[in-house]
């Protein structure tokens, strides 16, 4: 034991003070969500909306097209971040991009518009902000938001600076945090489990998969995510989503980092 | 009985790929025997009498009328794969009493395709649940897309134990367990703190995937690959790639095909660091535990780093690779940091006694029962099992890599470990070979697949054996696709060695399985 004691001080601290200090947010090189810039289309094409898995990306009727938001319908809560569009884009109207991090507090915030709504002020949430505790709940996840949410815990994210922790039991726990597209089989416990919740109760759509089903919903095993399921809160979409969108997402929740997500986009200037 | 033969890459796609195209390995061939169903038992006899092994079953619809199974088997080492086809035009006898293995695999095609098998042993539904409300199995070919098959009630199926009394108490632990984990739930029948019997109830996370690649351009299926199991997304990719790839008469090319295998050790490398830490965790090793999810992470941001992706993910396509990738120059060294930093942490572990004590004689797999309930990848090798598709049937670049095969003799979660932290080792040494010798050149080839045909693929994922068919329709679509992942053998294995063990070993003994759920319920 005396070993691993003194390998632990000689190790130090590896730890990212992130977002609230200087340090990395570790996601050096992580493709985000495509950035659509509708201006750069080409009249007639439909080479992004005929490649995507998800139909995030579907053509606007011709009515809508003239109203500025292009010839494009992008709906970045059923992005499962492949990339595809921006390999078969002939003209970078759909870029590669590090906008990652996708947290929000409406759905319609994930939709790419013309006009970007004004950032909501998110509901102070007194008694929350320095403590608050996470269930979360696998409603049929492919494992990879699981390995981000426990990388949350390791020590180069370590949560626990946060004051944000993961609770056993629905019974001590503020946030429901949800990953997957529901499966029929997880449909009850899951309800069960926000039942289970004292109130005041929050819900986090977290993936894609919990926000609109991803790439496997519909069928006859499962559903389209957490909508008609519970009442969300914050959706953050990715696929999956890194541990620094995981982060910030639950901070904006928070009211302690700003919203930089509307009408599909991050402002970058804040 | 007919048979016939079509070959892992063929030669025949035009002159100038005939010229590159690599020596075809033997052993990856596909041997096809037409078989009646009152011959399945037989021949399953003669071919584990002689050392072969099933890997798996499924079905698919030859016609719209006419169901076809289809039963992949490897014979000894160094020889083909042989597919026996069967069309149930008789009563099909159950394989399950002769081969345990085929169990789980018969009891999904009366799940998915309403056939029946007779005296199966374990007649009970596997993939839905007691309160599914299955009118009509969701393959048949007529099944009306997108209707879901509902689930009411917590309903489950609980064994019944022979002359246990009042005294033994059941506990159900899940779907919904403590701290971030899958779905499942399991059910532990004890007295005090021994388990007398242990029963997982799986597939609350069924998706249907099989069903999401049905319709699709192959070229689309990648994606939906790389999202069946997120942490074995290369591995899922590569062996669907290939697949259709082989079914296309398509020779990847050679930088591809080391890039590819640089993808797959990395795979590897990350989920091995983090099966450390996790075992670490729940033999209470703290320091130990922060080290090995501390060395995952940054193995993590090294995939980052070079793919874009933490999960190495949309990169592989038919064909080769997406775009090139460019390791050259700074890879080498940060690798090289890594296994400094890895190499002294497991021998760390391999000193420390309370780790240790833990482990030995923990979850002894008998090498026997490994192999006939069908024990894949580390699992395996941990109970003697020699198997590696790496080594055995070889592909992408492996056939040029120095690749060792660490195998232990002693079943329990040391031997567990110890292949595992070997196999960390043995990938090092790999990638780094694969940075020295990485040819120049394209990495994509054009991958037409031929309408009407069928392929297999295979990798050897971080947990084990994992297969896919790949059947392509008369439009070059993709008509089903069967994928047979390495948690669906081990899950079926696990309880062989919780049976009769002690309630405290119950989390080490499940962490040094290294079992995924998601992989497993599809």
């Amino acid at each position: 034991m005396a070993l691993w004691t003194l390998f632990g001080l000689k190790r130090g601290s590896v730890t990212t003070s992130w977002p609230e200090g200087p340090g990395s947010d570790g996601q050096d090189g992580v493709l985000g969500m495509p950035r659509y810039e509708p201006g750069l289309c080409d009249e007639g094409c439909k080479a992004c909306a005929e490649i995507c898995p998800t139909h995030a990306i579907t053509m606007q009727p011709p009515a809508e097209a003239s109203t500025g938001s292009g010839m494009l319908a992008v709906d970045y809560g059923r992005c499962v971040v492949c990339q595809l569009c921006t390999e078969v884009c002939p003209t970078g109207a759909l870029m590669p991009s590090s906008d990652w991090a996708f947290g929000a507090s409406r759905r319609e915030d994930l939709v790419w518009a013309h006009e970007a709504g004004p950032m909501r002020v998110a509901k102070e949430r007194r008694g929350f902000r320095r403590s608050l505790h996470i269930r979360h709940v696998d409603a049929g996840s492919c494992n990879g938001c699981e390995s981000e949410l426990q990388a949350l815990n390791n020590p180069f994210s370590n949560l626990h600076r946060l004051g944000l922790f993961f609770t056993p039991s629905p019974r001590f726990a503020d946030l429901l945090l949800v990953t997957g597209p529901v499966t029929n089989a997880m449909f009850e416990p899951l309800r069960a489990t926000y039942e289970a919740m004292p109130e005041p109760r929050w819900v986090m759509a977290a993936g894609t998969c919990a926000v609109s089903g991803g790439i496997a919903e519909g069928g006859y095993a499962c559903g389209s995510g957490l909508d008609d399921v519970l009442p969300v809160d914050l959706y953050l979409p990715g696929c999956p989503p890194n541990p620094a969108a995981l982060i910030e997402a639950l901070l904006i929740f928070l009211d302690r980092m700003p919203q930089r997500l509307s009408g599909g986009r991050i402002n970058h200037a804040e | 009985m007919s048979r016939d033969t079509h070959l892992m890459k063929s030669r025949t796609s035009g002159a100038d790929d005939a010229a590159s195209a690599p020596p075809l390995p033997p052993e990856n061939a596909v041997v096809e025997m037409q078989l009646r169903p009152d011959e399945l038992v037989a021949t399953t006899r003669r071919l584990l009498a002689e050392g072969g092994r099933m890997q798996m079953v499924y079905a698919w619809w030859s016609a719209p009328e006419r169901l076809e199974l289809r039963y992949l088997v490897s014979q000894a080492r160094g020889k083909p794969f042989m597919l026996w086809r069967c069309t149930p035009d008789a009563p099909v006898p159950s394989l399950a009493e002769i081969c345990p293995l085929v169990g789980w695999y018969e009891r999904e095609v009366t799940d998915l395709f309403g056939l029946v098998f007779e005296n199966h042993p374990e007649p009970r539904r596997l993939i839905f649940h007691e309160g599914a409300r299955v009118v009509e199995p969701p393959f048949k070919p007529d099944y009306p897309p997108g209707m879901p098959i509902t689930v009411e009630g917590q309903d489950h199926y609980v064994p019944l134990l022979g002359g246990a009394g009042d005294d033994v108490q059941l506990l159900p632990f899940g779907p919904v367990r403590a701290d971030v984990v899958e779905s499942a739930e399991f059910l532990f029948f004890y007295v005090g703190e021994q388990i007398l019997h242990y029963h997982p109830q799986l597939f609350f996370k069924h998706r249907g995937m099989e069903k999401r690649f049905e319709g699709l351009d192959p070229a689309a299926g990648t994606v939906v690959a790389e999202r069946v199991s997120g942490i074995g997304s290369v591995a899922h990719a590569l062996a669907y790639c290939q697949a259709v790839e082989t079914l296309s008469h398509c020779t990847v090319p050679p930088r591809a095909q080391w890039l590819r295998a640089l993808l797959a050790e990395m795979e590897r490398l990350y989920n091995h660091l983090h099966y450390l830490g996790h075992l670490a965790d729940t033999t209470t090793l703290k320091v130990g535990q922060a080290e090995g999810k501390l060395l995952e992470e940054q193995a993590k941001q090294l995939n980052a780093q070079l793919t874009g992706s933490r999960f190495l993910r949309s990169i592989l396509t038919p064909g080769g690779l997406r775009r090139d990738l460019f390791p050259r120059g700074w890879l080498g060294e940060k690798l090289e940091e890594l296994r400094a930093e890895a190499s002294r942490y497991i021998q760390l572990l391999g000193e420390t006694d309370s780790f240790l004590d833990r482990l030995l004689t923990t979850g002894h797999l008998d090498g026997r029962i490994a192999f006939d309930q069908g024990a894949t990848g580390p699992v395996e090798r941990a109970s003697g099992i020699d198997r590696d598709l790496r080594r055995d049937h070889r592909y992408a670049a492996y056939a040029e890599l120095p690749l060792t095969v660490p195998v232990e003799k002693g079943g329990d979660a040391h031997a567990r470990f110890k292949v595992r932290a070997a196999e960390i080792d043995a990938s090092f040494v790999m990638m780094q070979r694969t940075l020295l010798l990485l040819p120049d050149g394209p990495v994509q080839a054009e991958c037409r697949p031929s309408p009407d045909t069928q392929a297999f693929g295979w990798a050897e994922s971080p947990r084990g054996s994992l297969f896919y068919a790949v059947h392509v329709d008369g439009e070059g679509r993709l008509a089903r696709v069967k994928i047979k992942s390495p948690s669906f053998s081990n899950w079926r294995v696990f309880p062989f060695t919780v049976h009769d063990s002690n309630m405290m070993d119950y989390a080490i003994n499940e962490a040094s399985f290294g079992l995924t759920i998601a992989g497993c319920d599809r």
